[in-house]
């Protein structure tokens, strides 16, 4: 700052405050204030001097600058924080950010995680319904198609046995059938056969069936045929005894009939 | 009361205007208006002193002013711009405080 000498208006340093003549005599403080306040009473006087005026332009000066200083600060505008704040805000950010960025990470791990799960699970839930197919048409509780053979046989005279028409099956099976019905009744590995009381025909799981007796087996059509034309085997019995069949092969064959099984009552899966 | 109708007239123009503060002198202007305030006390010191010599007034304003300024940008190139600028401002803020407190005397012998 300029030091000017006595006249410096900007005031001295501290340590050097002048020691005017009043202030000297400390035995008149009164008078010494009462030149202050006159002097004081005379500045306040509007008179245009060019020190009033110089005086005025200054503190015009000073308070528009200050004035435009307390709204730049009440605006908290980034472009006049000093270097070292942007600095600190800025790593703050970048601590901010890479939170941000592990945050992100960690919840596409768990997104990923939750697809794969779904895939998973829908990859068990095909193999658990291709298995229940496959189960279905083994226990007989699901219609059933493909390549197969039919094989309709008519007994007039009434002599065929329940024993003849479980050979009949056993045969089937032996060929690879994998699914037989006779007319409606789906013959699955818990049916029976037996010889009604009276009259003829074959009881089938509790219900009668009697000629035409329409067979139809699903398997490997030739080696079926194979089997059931065996000499000495089931048809030949059946011609044997009285009755006559027809057989044909086909590429397609559809089995309708299906078991209802009652759920067990007694055993449970091993879980 | 010149200086007081002068402060008064500069507050409403600031408010009038709405004037943003240039960017470039926006790290400057805070310790510059601190610097015209200690200025303006050393006036007012030195009126009742019945030194005042309006000269010394307006080199005063703004050698006080360019000085602070002048801190505060090369703190900013040596990297210590906000310790730079807290020095200046307590340096002033005691100024401030010693002027006022010369004032009081004069005017209240207190």
């Amino acid at each position: 700052m300029s030091a000017e000498g006595p006249a410096d208006s900007s005031a001295p340093p501290p340590t050097e405050s002048p020691k005017t003549p009043p202030r000297r005599s400390g035995a008149q403080p009164v008078e010494h204030g009462s030149a202050a306040w006159r002097r004081l009473g005379r500045a306040l006087s509007p008179k245009l001097s060019k020190a009033q005026i110089t005086a005025g332009l200054l503190c015009m000066l000073l308070g528009f600058a200050a004035v435009a200083q307390v709204r730049q600060v009440g605006k908290a505008d980034f472009s006049e924080l000093p270097q070292d704040r942007l600095v600190e805000l800025l790593g703050r950010l970048d601590v901010q950010a890479d939170q941000l960025i592990e945050e992100n990470r960690e919840l596409e791990r768990e997104r990923d995680r939750l697809a794969s799960d779904q895939t998973n699970e829908a990859a068990a839930i095909e193999a658990a319904q291709k298995r229940a197919e496959v189960q279905g048409i083994l226990a007989g509780t699901l219609p059933a198609e493909g390549p197969g053979i039919e094989l309709t046989v008519t007994d007039p005279s009434g002599k065929l046995t329940g024993a003849l028409a479980y050979t009949l099956v056993d045969e089937l099976r032996n060929a690879g059938a994998e699914a037989i019905s006779l007319g409606s009744i789906r013959i699955t590995g818990s049916s029976y056969f037996l010889d009604p009381e009276d009259g003829q025909g074959v009881v089938v799981d509790g219900i009668l069936a009697d000629s035409p007796y329409v067979w139809r087996a699903i398997g490997q059509p030739s080696t079926l045929e194979t089997a059931l034309r065996m000499p000495g085997g089931v048809l030949a019995e059946i011609k044997a005894q009285g009755g006559s069949w027809t057989l044909q092969a086909r590429d397609r064959l559809e089995i309708e009939a299906i078991k209802i099984l009652p759920p067990p009552e007694y055993a449970a899966a091993v879980e | 009361m010149i200086a007081l109708l002068g402060l008064v007239a500069g507050v409403v123009l600031g408010l009038a205007t709405q004037m943003d503060v240039p960017p470039v002198l926006a790290p400057y202007l805070p310790i510059a208006v601190v610097a015209a305030l200690d200025a303006l006390a050393g006036a007012a010191r030195a009126l009742l002193d019945g030194l005042f010599d309006d000269r010394v007034f307006v080199v005063s304003f703004f050698s006080n002013v360019l000085v602070a300024a002048t801190l505060v940008f090369i703190g900013d190139q040596l990297g210590v711009g906000s310790q730079l600028s807290t020095a200046v401002l307590v340096v002033l803020g005691i100024r401030i405080f010693s002027n006022a407190a010369a004032i009081r005397r004069k005017l209240f012998s207190a």
